[in-house]
């Protein structure tokens, strides 16, 4: 099974341990990556504010590349793959603005090959059950709330990727490694991508009310897919305890981490020393409990 | 209160809107103001009109109005309101559409969300990649906040999280050529 990877640009600083835990994982299940050479950034989430040219210009240069190779896509951020979703439908539905594309990024690009999230592939190419084969450590006791976001599944006509109220994709795979997923129902709301950064008092808000939520539902803990995601829920996690006058101190893990420590990795080798709300103590205590038990 | 013609706004905003229709692909007679969308808007609680508000501006004719509005620079793109929607109207790409149409006259619905936007896709044109440190530095010059998130820098740095130099691609010239093709069609690639 081989596909090729676009890290995209977080990936390279602030979700470092996303794009290190997720080459871990396709690795243990036999899944190639082959990273596309020389990639650029897709433009998210600035370049479709400002041209629609743009927007579709700037992923079309990496779907291109990928297109040379004749191999379909696994995109670890939400963001980016729901611009290379955009790009795809555009040129399906518009030959004139296929053309244009080609025009701009001086490339050939048909539109053949399909970008998939990387949670798409290791659930639905590798499956559940090959994953549950691998699980060495399940992570028994531990409540989770999976965060899904808004881009991998709306909206459902680019993304046609599970429920858009409602997707159940990373619950059961929390369950396959032994893990518990909470139901709530903040899954699929909005983080604010680059709001809380560029206007904090609006985007804090967004953040609060999903670890609020999460809180609520009795997880110890958010697994997420989405470097964004994760940013705004554990980076800005203290600012939002801050702003709100509450304690959270919810570890947020991205799913491809947690996949790396039930299969028997380490908790370093997985990639968990970087986060900003410590989630070690947390995993500790979990392996301790099922040693006991 | 403020007095507006409506008939005359809507004679004249003929070419507007048929302009705003084509680029997002939305007939707006087809809304019948449930609200939905509002309501489940996560960021509204930020916005002046709200997606409702703007698309009812728009069908009375009142386009200045809509581009003067914070909502579409507020709007993060979730697509909630979208798959809400019992009408089928893509809302975000309604926004997208507005705040197109006002960049190209130079108008900016809001200050903070707009100098991101810029300072992110300026990196991108010089590096091929944005480099979080020049963009954080020149947002917080620009927007008069000098301090803002500044006690992340360090923590970040710590864990290998901020890049000091910038990663740049090699083929440079080929994404400065992409920007430059947008802006001789017309485009808004400032």
């Amino acid at each position: 099974m081989k596909y090729a990877y676009y890290p995209g640009c977080a990936l390279e600083t602030t979700a470092k341990e996303y794009d290190h835990s997720t080459r871990l994982v396709a690795r243990h299940l036999g899944v190639e990556l082959w990273e596309i050479p020389d990639w650029n950034c897709c433009g998210a989430s600035a370049a479709h504010r400002v041209d629609h040219l743009l927007a579709l210009a700037l992923p079309a240069r990496v779907l291109a590349l990928a297109e040379e190779q004749g191999l379909d896509i696994v995109v670890p951020c939400a963001a980016c793959y729901n611009r290379m979703k955009a790009v795809e439908k555009a040129v399906r539905e518009s030959e004139e603005m296929r053309k244009t594309i080609e025009e701009i990024i001086e490339r050939s690009y048909k539109g053949s090959v399909s970008a998939r999230s990387v949670l798409d592939v290791l659930i639905n190419q590798v499956g559940l059950e090959s994953i549950k084969a691998q699980v060495k450590r399940p992570l028994a006791g531990l409540k989770l709330a999976a965060y899904y976001g808004c881009l991998w599944v709306r909206p459902p006509c680019i993304t046609a990727f599970d429920d858009p109220e409602d997707p159940m994709t990373m619950d059961r795979l929390v369950e396959a490694l032994g893990g518990e997923a909470v139901p709530w129902p903040y899954k699929t709301e909005c983080c604010g991508a680059s709001l809380p950064t560029a206007r904090t008092d609006v985007g804090l808000g967004m953040v609060y009310q999903i670890l609020r939520r999460a809180q609520e539902a009795g997880a110890v803990a958010i697994v997420t897919a989405c470097p964004i995601c994760h940013l705004n829920l554990d980076m800005r996690q203290k600012q939002v305890e801050a702003a709100f006058q509450e304690e959270f101190n919810l570890p947020i893990f991205y799913f491809t981490e947690l996949m790396a420590v039930a299969f028997g990795y380490s908790p370093k080798e997985a990639g968990l020393t970087t986060h900003f709300v410590n989630p070690l103590p947390l995993l500790e205590s979990s392996l301790e409990r099922r040693e006991t038990a | 209160m403020e007095r507006l013609s409506l008939s005359q706004a809507l004679s004249s905003g003929q070419a507007f809107k048929e302009r705003i229709e084509a680029a997002s692909g939305v007939t707006l007679s087809r809304c019948y103001q449930c609200g939905k969308c509002t309501a489940g808007c996560p960021a509204s609680s930020g916005m002046d009109y709200g997606p409702r508000g703007i698309i009812r501006l728009l069908q009375l004719g009142l386009y200045e109005k809509a581009m003067r509005s914070n909502t579409p620079w507020i709007c993060a793109g979730c697509q909630t309101c979208y798959v809400r929607c019992p009408r089928d109207i893509d809302m975000p790409k309604l926004m997208e559409a507005v705040r197109q149409e006002a960049c190209r006259r130079g108008i900016v619905g809001d200050k903070k969300t707009e100098v991101f936007d810029r300072a992110f896709l300026r990196s991108i044109e010089r590096f091929g990649r944005p480099h979080e440190a020049s963009i954080m530095g020149e947002y917080n010059l620009l927007t008069g906040q000098p301090f803002k998130d500044i006690m992340s820098g360090p923590a970040m740095l710590a864990r290998g999280k901020l890049a000091l130099l910038p990663s740049r691609i090699k083929n440079i010239s080929e994404i400065k050529k992409i920007f430059a093709r947008v802006r001789a069609k017309g485009g808004e690639a400032r």
